[in-house]
């Protein structure tokens, strides 16, 4: 286990009129080792979440325990949890301010109070981590790089910090086909290689259901369901209560169904559809 | 976000609202010229009453009113302890060891706070029931005079509007910076001043980068609709004085000479019973 | 013949030697088309966009619009042409000018001089036409990003183009968002109005009627969307992907299963495995 959350509540502004919950009771376990995909509309309270596992927020009511980091405690070691949980917040790009490349992918290390070394070290890994020449790229102004290479930088400074949980809020919003495919790619590497335990917020229901091998439903600051993509995608009823729509494969095999073929599972990627049909026809 | 109230229009369709915002403009620029005046305690009175009379008529909440003294309470704690503790004359009411206090020195911080606030209350009424963009067409209206000796009126009315419109963009903005530096551990909170501004610098350049890319797009926006600072442009709002609107500035102008005249009458009075004495 | 493209360069001034964005481009978008401009990151596709009505001007070659060249000087035929050809960029909180949205709306009509009872009724047709009409007097700040992106759309109708080019004006929104805008824009070629579509979407772009794809400033494909997509070498060589349902289809088709070479949608391509046995 290296999440456990229980009864999280949330209020912004609260005792005044514009007081709004965002988080209601929201009790989740992640596991070492996940693949989380987070969906829901617009202002379902999963930016709130997520912002909770940093403890960006202050936390209001419920517990919060990341490893053997407390949240309820007085002063939980702040620099420690940063250090545990990285966050890549939606277009990172944006956040890039230092002259050069290495000096802004060593900001997280340097706040975490490492040495020179293994500053550098680490700054060095993470580049090459995220598919970019370390010798080329190092000294270059982090603001004359394309977009896909920048939001690559930015990512990279969040893994020089080398988190154990790593959180992407959007990760492939605004990029083109390619750049999408090779962030994926990218964050599948970083769960391999580095962080073990992945949170994606993704409104893209395809490559939720082609990668996550968990997925929590976020609705009206709740999470409705949570569970393995296969058996939640094919859940009609919780789709139309969380206004989210199925992934391609799902819709093809309800449309299929609809017309009266049955297929003898419920496929949740293109070769799993493939297979199946191909089951169908042969039977 | 929801705490800055300064600037934010707050709908209710009230006769206030709908006054010709020049009035309104005018009206303020008197207020604050007659509470920089006034100096005694029933006139604080009767500003204030005032002040709330037109909030009743605007039916602006009075928790949303007062919210808007809120963002200055530290400033009028500040000057007001400096005024107590510093004002000689008077009765002495308190010593204790180096700290007098004087009953001028008390009148004194009352007075400065009863003022502040009063000049933060009916500004704020004029935001609350005035559109940023109604507000920068009176400025502009009001300024057109300055259009004879070649000041761009126009243009600057529009950079006033679009600052206001891109205010809680920014804001909004430079809380997700802060919050993502502080994903990567920044610390804003603790240190001296100086560590503290340079803790900033991670904020604040993404930040003006930002700004400028918004800059630019938006010059761009405004090109594809064909702005032109020179070219005869018609405007879909024009503002009228209405009946209505000249009795609201009346009304104003009345409670305004009165409170600003009054010490002067008072005196005034006073000399005529002299002379029958 | 609205728009045409005729040995079209564009080169970006730069401090060491220009950037090439478009290079010796030629084509014509007939009246009353639904295009869609496809392409990597930097293919130009952005550039193309904003010489379509004379925010760039060609290095080399013409862009004419109704047979009038955007490369003119002079200010009121520039504008002729932006009214034609209307544009809604990415970001859609960096194109709003006023913080209302009537006033939003009013500020194309405006710079091109209509009259203001012209522009009341206007800014009704705009508003209804993307279906906003509620939200007239209010702020767009509190709006969603498909909301204000179709705000924007408005803000461009009520210039009545010809011509509607929707620059990325689908990347930043959420899937909600995206389909209000496409909806918008299919409706408003419906009534007449060429769109030219510029997306990163493949799905968007099988919904049109012809589809341009866009590498390194030359346009490398060009035909409908069947032509395009069938083309499956080039839609791996220009970095495109295929919509998951085609994917799908070309999956099937390789494994065997007897499924035509078409574009498909969700309910045609489970007609077409039905059949398949």
């Amino acid at each position: 286990m290296s999440i456990e959350i229980k009864d999280l509540s949330y209020v912004y502004s609260p005792g005044t009129p514009y007081a709004s919950t965002a988080l209601k009771s929201v009790s989740i376990t992640i596991n070492e080792g996940d693949f989380l995909g987070i969906i829901g509309k617009t202002g379902s309270g999963k930016s709130t979440f997520i912002q909770h596992l940093n403890a960006l927020i202050k936390l209001q009511s419920g517990s919060i325990k990341v490893y053997d980091i407390d949240l309820t405690q007085k002063k939980p070691d702040l620099k420690k949890l940063r250090g545990t949980v990285g966050m890549v917040m939606q277009y990172p790009e944006y956040q890039l301010f230092d002259e050069t490349v290495e000096k802004d992918v060593s900001y997280g290390p340097k706040n975490l109070g490492l040495s020179e070394e293994e500053i550098k070290g680490r700054v060095r890994e993470a580049i090459t981590l995220v598919g970019l020449s370390y010798d080329e790229i190092k000294d270059r102004s982090p603001f004359e790089l394309s977009g896909g290479q920048k939001r690559r930088v930015a990512i990279a400074g969040v893994i020089a910090m080398r988190p154990r949980v790593l959180i992407l809020d959007e990760p492939t919003a605004g990029l083109d086909p390619r750049g999408k495919k090779e962030i994926l790619t990218l964050i599948k590497k970083l769960k391999e290689t580095s962080s073990p335990t992945v949170i994606i917020i993704s409104h893209d229901m395809d490559a939720v259901a082609e990668n996550c091998d968990k997925v929590a439903f976020f609705s009206g600051g709740e999470i409705l369901a949570e569970g393995a993509p296969r058996d939640l995608f094919y859940d009609d009823d919780l789709l139309a209560r969380t206004e989210m729509e199925a992934p391609a494969i799902v819709k093809l095999t309800k449309a299929l169904e609809n017309r009266g073929v049955t297929l003898d599972s419920h496929p949740i990627n293109k070769q799993e559809f493939v297979q199946a049909v191909k089951r169908w026809r042969d039977e | 976000m929801n705490n800055i109230v300064f600037g934010q229009y707050y709908p209710t369709g009230s006769v206030v609202h709908r006054m010709d915002p020049r009035i309104k403009l005018l009206a303020v620029i008197l207020y604050i010229v007659t509470v920089f005046f006034i100096k005694d305690y029933t006139m604080y009175g009767a500003i204030l009453v005032f002040v709330l009379g037109v909030s009743c008529v605007a039916k602006i909440p009075l928790k949303v009113l007062l919210r808007t003294v809120r963002t200055i309470i530290f400033l009028v704690l500040i000057t007001s302890i400096i005024n107590l503790f510093f004002t000689r004359g008077g009765k002495l009411l308190v010593k204790w060891g180096v700290i007098k206090i004087y009953s001028e020195g008390i009148h004194h911080a009352v007075k400065l706070t009863l003022r502040l606030i009063l000049l933060m209350l009916f500004p704020s009424l004029l935001t609350l029931t005035t559109t940023p963009m109604e507000l920068t067409d009176a400025m502009e209206s009001l300024m057109k005079p300055l259009k004879v000796i070649k000041v761009p009126v126009h243009a600057i009315a529009l950079i006033m509007s679009i600052a206001l419109r891109m205010i809680p963009i920014l804001m909004e903005e430079t809380n997700k910076i802060m919050l993502a530096q502080k994903a990567r551990g920044a610390d804003f909170d603790s240190g001296g001043v100086l560590k503290k501004a340079k803790a900033m610098i991670p904020v604040l350049v993404p930040l003006f980068v930002g700004a400028f890319r918004r800059a630019d797009e938006l010059a761009l926006a405004m090109d594809a609709r064909c702005y032109s600072s020179v070219a005869k442009r018609t405007k879909y709002k024009v503002m009228h004085l209405s009946v209505r609107d000249l009795v609201g500035g009346l009304i104003c102008l009345a409670v305004f000479t009165v409170v600003f005249l009054n010490k002067y009458l008072w005196a005034f009075d006073s000399m005529i019973l002299a002379l029958f004495k | 013949m609205p728009i045409k493209f005729d040995h079209v360069t564009y080169e970006y001034p730069m401090e060491e030697k220009p950037v090439v964005a478009v290079k010796d481009v030629s084509f014509e978008i007939a009246d009353g088309s639904f295009v869609c401009v496809c392409g990597e990151n930097g293919s130009g596709k952005s550039t193309l966009a904003k010489l379509m009505n004379g925010l760039l001007q060609p290095t080399s070659g013409t862009v004419t619009v109704d047979d009038k060249s955007t490369a003119t000087e002079v200010e009121k035929e520039l504008f002729a042409i932006r009214q034609k050809v209307g544009m809604v960029f990415q970001n859609p909180d960096n194109q709003m000018i006023a913080s209302i949205i009537e006033d939003e709306i009013a500020f194309g009509p405006e710079n091109l001089g209509v009259p203001r009872e012209e522009i009341g009724e206007r800014i009704t047709y705009a508003l209804d036409a993307v279906g906003m009409s509620e939200h007239r007097h209010h702020t767009p700040y509190k709006l969603s990003g498909g909301q204000k992106q179709r705000v924007a759309i408005a803000a461009v109708l009520a210039m009545r183009p010809e011509v509607l080019v929707l620059d990325e004006s689908t990347a930043m929104l959420d899937p909600k968002g995206r389909a209000e805008v496409l909806k918008v824009a299919h409706e408003l070629h419906a009534q007449g109005i060429t769109i030219v579509l510029i997306t990163h979407f493949m799905e968007e772009a099988t919904q049109a009627d012809r589809v341009i794809v866009m590498s390194s400033g030359e346009v490398v494909m060009d035909g409908t969307p069947e032509e395009v997509f069938r083309d499956r070498e080039g839609i791996e060589r220009y970095d495109l992907e295929l919509p998951i349902v085609d994917d799908v289809a070309a999956a099937l088709s390789q494994q065997g299963v007897p499924i035509e070479d078409k574009i498909y949608s969700v309910s045609t391509l489970a007609e077409a495995i039905c059949r398949s046995k």
